[in-house]
């Protein structure tokens, strides 16, 4: 049963020290920075935290980084030109990175949302990351073993919400969204328009309510602006 | 390093992204990599019919967006703002990355720090201790697409060969190049090794010496 809340500090409160928490985006596109915002404001610390990079600019994770909440990063690509916050933690060996190609790291988060214990795949065979890791030979091809992300917490922004928790994403905004709100335990969306049940076309719904928690309306106007300051490469 | 004459005439960048635009067959399904690859876009004409892949969740992505066309929902890999074209679809990360490790993508097209002369691929790391390892989509591009085609310059700027022996950088993807598209030669790469099809300002020989590995050619 989903819970349609009016801050992000309520929707997060419940977040502890040493939590596991996925957070949704591609660098800033699909990243809820308010979620994170109150996430640093509820105080947690000594998360770890999943995303597909390490922050970018100054907002959102990036900030959280800054703020030296997160133990470990389990993510594809911390590097990039604005990652400066990130790049200081990890050289002063203040953060641990656990560094999953991109593909590895979008199916071990769909594994855990559909209770596969592990998955065998191509990716990163033969490389550095496979040190030291089971692999097997299926029909010829070499194979390495994977196996699921769970987490306690997901931090989704999505575009619109119903109040059953229907949800669906805008354009590239969607990328890790829907996986992670089915794989967390417990799942927060933050969305910029909550309409009445019926309102979304059935056929239409990207994450259907089953896998939604939490709901939260954040102001669209300030959203926009924080996804335009963060957006620079 | 002295450079001889015949090495200083071979295809400008723009047209090495020609080059390789001109081999991609029409309606496949292609994904670009970061960095000089995103320029083979700029030399495939609307009427080839060539979807565009991005990792972050889009087929039919259309060019780099500018002005009012900025939104920042809708970017590339690279992050870069860019447009919708029509028959466009969004996807997320789990399908995206399905459609590369299973087959689906017809080629893609990737930069390198090396590539050897079996097809190992090195794209991602330096190795160098001071350096932030950052993978991305790299290994996934490498394992699935049908054909996995490299686009360099032939030479480091100290003038040493990135098509070698054996690969001194991490690997991506063992055995995974098919193509490999330089300003001084194109490599098509397979069971029997090397085959140079054809050079741009450089003669065979000129080639051969620079490599130091064997090469074929018909």
């Amino acid at each position: 049963m989903v819970t349609i809340l009016a801050t992000a500090n309520d929707a997060v409160a419940d977040i502890g020290d040493g939590a596991t928490v996925m957070i949704g985006g591609f660098g800033a596109a699909g990243q809820p920075v308010e979620l994170i915002d109150a996430l640093i404001e509820c105080g947690a610390s000594d998360l770890t935290v999943i995303n597909n990079n390490a922050g970018n600019g100054d907002v959102g994770l990036a900030r959280l980084i800054r703020e030296r909440r997160v133990r470990k990063i389990v993510c594809s690509f911390p590097r990039q030109s604005d990652s400066w916050h990130f790049d200081e933690e990890y050289r002063s060996g203040r953060i641990e990175l656990e560094l999953v190609p991109q593909g590895n790291l979008a199916e071990r988060i769909r594994a855990a949302s559909a209770g596969i214990g592990g998955f065998y795949t191509p990716t990163g065979y033969g490389t550095p990351l496979a040190e030291g890791r089971e692999v097997r030979e299926i029909d010829g091809r070499w194979y390495l073993f994977e196996q699921p992300l769970h987490a306690d917490f997901a931090l989704v922004k999505a575009h619109i919400a119903d109040r059953m928790g229907n949800v669906v994403y805008r354009k590239t905004a969607r990328n890790f969204g829907p996986i992670m709100a089915a794989a967390a335990a417990t799942s927060i969306i933050q969305v910029s328009t909550v309409v009445p049940v019926g309102q979304l076309d059935p056929e239409s719904i990207v994450t259907p309510g089953i896998y939604v928690d939490r709901v939260v309306l954040v102001d669209a106007a300030r959203l926009g602006e924080a996804a335009t300051a963060g957006g620079r490469r | 390093m002295t450079m001889p004459a015949s090495r200083r005439t071979g295809l400008t960048l723009e047209e090495l992204a020609g080059a390789v635009a001109q081999d991609i067959p029409a309606g496949a399904y292609v994904n670009l990599g970061i960095g000089l690859p995103t320029m083979v876009a700029n030399h495939l004409p609307p009427e080839r019919g060539v979807v565009l892949h991005t990792e972050n969740g889009m087929l039919g992505m259309g060019p780099a967006a500018r002005g009012d066309d900025i939104d920042p929902d809708l970017i590339n890999a690279g992050k870069v703002p860019v447009t919708e074209q029509p028959g466009a679809s969004y996807f997320h990360h789990a399908d995206s990355f399905a459609m590369m490790r299973g087959g689906h993508i017809d080629v893609c097209v990737l930069g390198a720090y090396q590539v050897s002369a079996r097809g190992d691929l090195a794209n991602w790391h330096t190795g160098r201790p001071d350096d932030i390892p950052a993978v991305g989509g790299a290994m996934d591009l490498a394992v699935g697409a049908k054909a996995v085609f490299v686009m360099m310059p032939l030479l480091t700027r100290d003038g040493g060969p990135k098509l070698v022996r054996e690969c001194a950088y991490p690997l991506t993807a063992v055995r995974c190049v098919r193509r490999v598209y330089t300003d001084l030669a194109v490599f098509l790469i397979g069971p029997t090794g090397v085959t140079v099809r054809e050079t741009f300002g450089i003669d065979l020989a000129d080639l051969q010496q620079i490599l130091g590995i064997p090469l074929h050619w018909d």
